[in-house]
């Protein structure tokens, strides 16, 4: 069978749908985030997140983050096949601890941001992105 | 190795001492994420750049892991702090074992 564009994009949205109706990947995330902080519980306020409210191409979503104080910033997408996105080890020679990075987006989801501070606490930050088409290939 | 991987880097030619610069840096890599399929139907294997370290004379400034939700041709901005004239180092990681380099070098002044 000849797969047609309109057949694609049929076929596709069903399955995103499908995906979609899984609580799976949420849970999935958290348990990243679990593991990443041994459990251990999450401040927030500290971590600045910044994200398009809308994205309209899923392929490349400009986020840049900012933790002053922190160690490392580890980046999740709670809706996305892999969950896990980046991390940011920040060296001696960094000032402010922020970066700014473009990510893919699967579909609508929750971008997550995970500080471990100098003191060894954990703050966390979570922006909402509405995708219009997503950033999954196919 | 992937082909046309070419990395571009801008930092400034010179800072006072002490100063906080910031750095863009962007490479070219299709960063394939290994959920694609092709025509056939055949997964296309995962090939993407999966470590990015930042050093200003040996003293590490950030040091980046990647996973296939990084967008094709990685693009990276940061801050970092020019105590004396020398010279940044970048490097990028291939998941093929290719190691991409670049320096930059800056004036005090």
């Amino acid at each position: 069978m000849e797969l047609t564009r309109r057949q694609m994009l049929v076929t596709s949205g069903a399955a995103l749908a499908s995906v979609a109706g899984l609580p799976a990947f949420a849970a999935t995330a958290d348990d990243m985030i679990a593991e990443l902080t041994g459990g251990a519980a999450l401040g927030e306020g500290a971590i600045t997140l910044d994200t398009p409210e809308i994205a309209e191409n899923g392929n490349t979503v400009p986020v840049a983050v900012s933790a002053p104080g922190a160690k490392s910033i580890t980046l999740y997408a709670d809706g996305n096949p892999v969950p896990s996105v980046a991390t940011f080890n920040f060296g001696p020679l960094n000032p402010s601890q922020n970066a700014s990075t473009r990510i893919r987006l699967a579909r609508t989801q929750n971008v997550m941001a995970v500080a471990e501070m100098a003191d060894g606490s954990w703050q966390m930050a979570k922006a909402e992105v509405k995708v219009t088409i997503g950033g999954c290939g196919g | 190795m992937a082909k046309g991987v070419k990395p571009r880097v801008k930092v400034p030619k010179s800072a006072s001492a002490g100063e906080t610069i910031t750095i863009k840096t962007l490479i070219s890599h299709p960063m394939e994420s290994g959920q694609r399929k092709d025509k056939e139907g055949n997964p296309i294997p995962r090939s993407i750049i999966n470590r990015f370290v930042v050093d200003f004379n040996g003293q590490n400034v950030i040091d980046v892991t990647l996973e296939p939700a990084i967008s094709t041709n990685p693009y990276f901005q940061f801050d970092s702090v020019v105590p004396e004239a020398g010279e940044f180092k970048f490097t990028w990681y291939d998941d093929d074992g290719s190691v991409y380099e670049e320096t930059k070098s800056i004036d005090v002044s």
